[in-house]
């Protein structure tokens, strides 16, 4: 494997050095991003993978040029002839302009660049070819459906000859079988050499798409973001889902996912980032935790899952899996154990118990193991009037974590302790109780 | 390839069909001849309109209005032409204030809470100022005049157009704005290519009711008295005042039947069409069910015209494009903000405000006194009590009917034009005949004007409540019938909080125009009988009959306070509360 990669020359084509990003004009607090290092080569294909809030998307739009990240800097390696790289850009919502058709759309690159309107055209025409849109030049976007729609991105972005092509999740919004299409496809351009591209970067969540496409593979922590790991897919194309080798991949990267962080983060309680009530909390809702035991509980797994399988029998998205499932960790109900979900005596009594039963049960595991919960709950049991405005706690947690993370992780205990009964919320009046809503 | 186009009709289309549109020679079709003779028509009016715009001031003497129907097209003409100078002029203003406000964070700070104030102070009571000084502007020429009744005009429309178009700059979709930065589109073309056509739809349908706003202002503004001297422009408008004066009834059906046909025209020959034409910028990715129809956008659309008149409009866009910077390759930089030039800026401002302060204080306090100011306040109490009570009562009509209308589609899709027929009818041109009822049958003066003022704005509430009803997505209504709620709770729990956002809308805007209305409707005449009811209004309308400027400021000023208040204070929170609880997504 390794002699075919020592083939190639690697000549590198992009360095990111030291790259570090806050949210907003701050530059206190955790940064969306944080020590961020990478090379990217010709030729290959390279995947960024991590659940949402990893900073990938920010990563992505420093190389882009459409932020300027607050430390650190995006290199280009170029020869002294050619002139500034071009890079383009494939956005996961498509971003076609509704009122341009689709030849105007493809168009628009090359009309900022003031190429003549004859090339223009020849130029559009041809990179419509190629991406087998023939036929539609003046249909409008919203003729269109959803896997045409993403063609006629890729044609926009191929159509300005960019060295490098950027993939923000470009077959998220798609069904299974048109993704699986439109993946195909821009491989078989790809391997045919008929695309300009010299290297494509591209974010994903999905990492069966991940392994299907790329050379290597770069697994991001979340909050600040990071790299956690680097991956080598060795693979030949065109790659086999059912290959044991490539399984094997995919449950190495569910593994390396839920793997706590390493030596790098000491004094760290657990898998969510932060210590106490200062823990990030992802927004999980009680059912899909209840879902997630009870498939796991049932036939065929009998209380131990691979994730992958998981994420297969329940048709979730790995950063949509993978807060759930760590949610039960957290909640001591599960364990991972690398890239296997293994039910605890205490989840598998929970599967069995009924709705009264099961919110005591909840509601011990809420008190006993998520800070911010037992932290709410004390200061209610204290005050006279067990009522308590949720902005107290909300100041309290945007002490240690981002305003976006401190709404979304009350957000969540909100929802658990409602469910668990263990405090109450008027939305109305941004208070919590402790009486009964009844 | 495994997709299929959601229509059929994307199948077949060719390649370039303008270029060979073009090309092709072949006789002309029907909708052609069709399409040509209206905009051929329509020019010659445009400059049959315009020549007596250059005559001087005395040629309005030489030939004064006059009763005879015939000549009422004409005035109809220039009325029309009038609304549409202010309409370009307020479409210019939008551009490049909005643009500013939007683009630069200095800029806004001032020039938003201006369009706030702006929005709410009443536009018939500046006309005395404006016609001094557009009439010093242009001495002896009519320009001067028309300058100062489109100005009228303008400031009914420009408003709510300005803020619309901010709004739409603000809330550029995300991933749009980035493809045009990767692209490094140059600020001139981002402008053509991205911002323009996304705040095209809510800027063409701001404009269609400022233009229906607009209609009412034109009536008032065209015979005008400032002191001693009166100036009457060729117009509607003022072949009503001089109906009125001459007590001529039979002169009054004709100007009511004029500006019927002229609002209808301009519904189906302008609205109706644009609005059409404006879907297509709709940001949205899926065709949209009931698309707005048009038979004379249609037939222009089926002509190869349309593609000439295209050009036109284009013309200021290829200007622009001279002005193209070429590739922008360059992420914003985020600036850090500058502390000393901020705190010289907010010195700057502060001190313009205190100036501004202490210029209101100096003028006014040389001819009134604190008295003077109570007043005020107090007829503005008094409109403000007609104000409510009139949009409680036509609340308590409309509302019941509006959800009628709305649940039942066929009803709404018929009616609905209707009401925004009667919200663009100018309501003033109809005071004649309230009049006449009221001295014809003794009645209470300060309780049967009233109703004038709500007369052209009740259909706001009308035509709003039609569109919530209409929005209640029907499995809403159907639980509602599967668990037998009727009655109050019906209203209560279903309907109410349903239409509710769209109710406040509407009664924003119909308390927002009665208060504006109130100048011409607490004080009307009737040849020489004239009925005054006590309020703001008429203290305003008889500081400008007795060229009192500085009592038509204060009543000025302190009508802007009453309705900013009552914005703030009522229909702002209510709105808010809608939004946040009652909104259907």
């Amino acid at each position: 494997m390794a002699t075919q990669n020592a083939a190639l020359i690697r000549t590198p084509l992009l360095e990111v050095e030291h790259l570090r990003h806050f949210y907003g004009r701050s530059t206190k607090g955790t940064p969306v991003i944080d020590d961020v290092n990478m090379t990217l080569c010709e030729n290959e294909i390279v995947g960024l993978l991590g659940r949402s809030g990893s900073g990938k998307s920010t990563l992505l739009r420093s190389i882009a040029g459409l932020i300027t990240p607050d430390e650190g800097q995006v290199r280009f390696h170029r020869d002294a002839a050619s002139k500034a790289p071009d890079i383009a850009m494939v956005f996961q919502t498509f971003a076609l302009f509704p009122w341009l058709t689709v030849l105007e759309n493809v168009e628009l690159g090359l009309e900022a660049r003031k190429v003549p309107r004859e090339v223009s055209r020849e130029r559009a025409i041809a990179a419509i070819d190629l991406i087998g849109l023939d036929g539609f030049e003046n249909a409008y976007p919203k003729e269109l459906s959803g896997g045409m729609r993403q063609r006629v991105g890729l044609a926009r972005a191929i159509v300005v000859d960019p060295t490098l092509l950027l993939l923000d999740e470009p077959f998220s919004a798609l069904d299974v079988l048109t993704a699986e299409t439109l993946r195909t496809d821009l491989l078989d351009l790809w391997f045919e050499g008929r695309m300009p591209i010299k290297a494509m970067l591209i974010v994903t969540h999905n990492i069966e798409e991940a392994v299907l496409m790329c050379d290597r593979i770069l697994v991001f922590s979340a909050n600040p973001g990071r790299v956690a790991a680097e991956i080598k897919v060795d693979l030949p194309q065109p790659r086999d889902r059912l290959d044991p080798a490539f399984r094997a991949l995919v449950d190495e990267i569910y593994a390396r996912m839920t793997a706590r962080p390493i030596a790098t983060q000491p004094a760290r309680d657990g898998i969510f980032p932060g210590m106490g009530i200062a823990m990030t909390l992802p927004r999980v809702s009680t059912n899909s935790l209840a879902g997630l035991i009870e498939e796991v509980d049932g036939t065929p797994f009998n209380g131990e899952a691979s994730l992958s399988d998981l994420a297969e029998t329940a048709d979730l998205e790995v950063d949509e899996l993978l807060p759930i499932a760590e949610s039960l960790q957290l909640l001591r109900f599960a364990e991972l154990r690398g890239a296997d979900f293994v039910l605890t005596p205490a989840g598998r009594q929970y599967a069995g118990a009924d709705v009264d039963a099961r919110k005591a049960q909840f509601a011990q595991a809420l008190l006993g193991h998520v800070p911010l919960a037992g932290h709410i709950r004390r200061i209610l049991d204290e005050r006279a009037n067990k009522e308590a405005p949720a902005r107290r706690f909300r100041d309290e947690l945007e002490d240690h974590m981002s305003e976006e993370y401190a709404d979304e992780t009350l957000r969540t205990v909100t929802l658990w302790g409602r469910y668990a009964e263990i405090f109450a919320y008027d939305e109305d009046s941004d208070r919590f109780s402790l009486e009964d809503p009844q | 390839m495994s997709e299929n186009p959601q229509t059929d009709r994307t199948q077949q289309v060719r390649i370039m069909p303008a270029f060979s549109r073009m090309l092709r020679l072949q006789a002309p079709s029907r909708a052609d001849i069709i399409a040509l003779l209206l905009l051929a028509g329509l020019a010659a009016m445009a400059v049959r309109g315009a020549e007596g715009v250059a005559q001087p001031l005395s040629h309005l003497r030489l030939s004064p209005v006059t009763i005879d129907p015939a000549n009422l097209p004409g005035y109809a003409l220039r009325t029309t032409l009038r609304m549409f100078a202010a309409l370009l002029a307020s479409l210019l203003f939008t551009l490049t204030y909005a643009t500013l406000a939007a683009k630069s964070r200095w800029a806004e700070q001032i020039l938003i809470p201006a369009l706030d104030i702006l929005q709410s102070v009443p536009i018939l009571g500046f006309l005395t100022f404006t016609v001094t000084f557009f009439m010093n502007l242009f001495p002896g020429q009519i320009l001067g005049v028309e300058c100062a009744a489109v100005f009228a005009i303008f400031t009914s429309q420009a408003w709510n157009m300005a803020f619309s178009f901010y709004q739409s700059l603000r809330t550029i979709p995300e991933d749009l704005a980035e493809v045009s930065q990767g692209f490094g589109l140059s600020p001139v073309r981002r402008f053509l290519r991205l911002e323009l056509p996304f705040a095209t739809p809510s800027l063409v349908w701001n404009a269609m009711m400022s233009m229906s706003g607009g209609w009412f202002f034109v009536v008032a503004a065209e015979a005008i008295t400032v002191g001693n001297t009166t100036v009457t422009l060729p117009g509607i408008g003022s072949y009503l005042a001089l109906a009125i004066e001459q007590r001529n009834f039979h002169a009054v059906g004709w100007a009511v039947g004029a500006m019927g046909v002229v609002i209808l025209a301009y519904d189906q020959l302008v609205f109706r069409p644009v609005v059409a034409w404006a879907d297509r910028f709709r940001c949205e990715q899926t065709a949209s069910a009931d698309q707005p129809q048009s038979w004379a956008y249609d037939v222009f659309r089926r002509t190869a015209l349309f593609e000439w008149v295209f050009r036109v409009f284009e013309l200021p866009a290829m200007l622009l494009l001279l002005f193209d910077r070429g590739l922008q390759r360059k992420a914003p930089v985020a600036a850090k903000p500058n502390r000393l030039l901020e705190l010289v800026w907010q010195v700057a401002v502060s001190a313009g405000v205190l100036w501004a302060v202490w210029a209101i204080y100096d003028y006014v306090h040389r001819t009134l006194t604190l008295a003077d100011g109570i007043t005020a306040m107090g007829y503005a109490c008094v409109t403000l009590l007609r104000v409510l009570v009139l949009i409680a009562l036509a609340s308590v009509i409309w509302v019941p009917i509006g959800v009628w209308i709305g649940l039942r589609p066929a009803w709404a899709e018929k009616l609905q034009p209707i009401a925004q027929f009667l919200a663009a009818f100018p309501a003033n041109v109809l005071f004649p005949v309230f009049v006449i009822v009221i001295l014809r049958w003794h009645l209470n003066v300060e309780i049967w004007l009233s109703p004038l003022m709500i007369l052209g704005t009740q259909w706001y509430i009308l035509f709003n409540v039609i569109a919530g009803a209409s929005a209640i997505p029907n499995d809403l209504r159907e639980a509602a019938g599967m668990f037998g709620v009727k009655g109050w709770l019906w209203w209560r729990q279903v309907v109410i909080p349903a239409i509710f956002p769209y109710y406040v809308t509407g009664a924003l805007t119909a308390s927002g125009g009665s208060w504006n209305a109130s100048i011409v409707a607490e004080m009307v005449s009737w040849g020489h009988d004239k009925l005054t009811a006590t309020g703001l209004g008429s203290y305003i309308a008889q500081a400008t009959i007795a060229g009192d400027y500085p009592r038509v400021a204060l009543g000025i000023a302190v009508m802007s306070i009453f309705v900013v208040t009552l914005n703030r204070t009522l229909w702002r929170p209510l709105y808010a509360y809608g939004e946040r609880r009652m909104r259907l997504s």
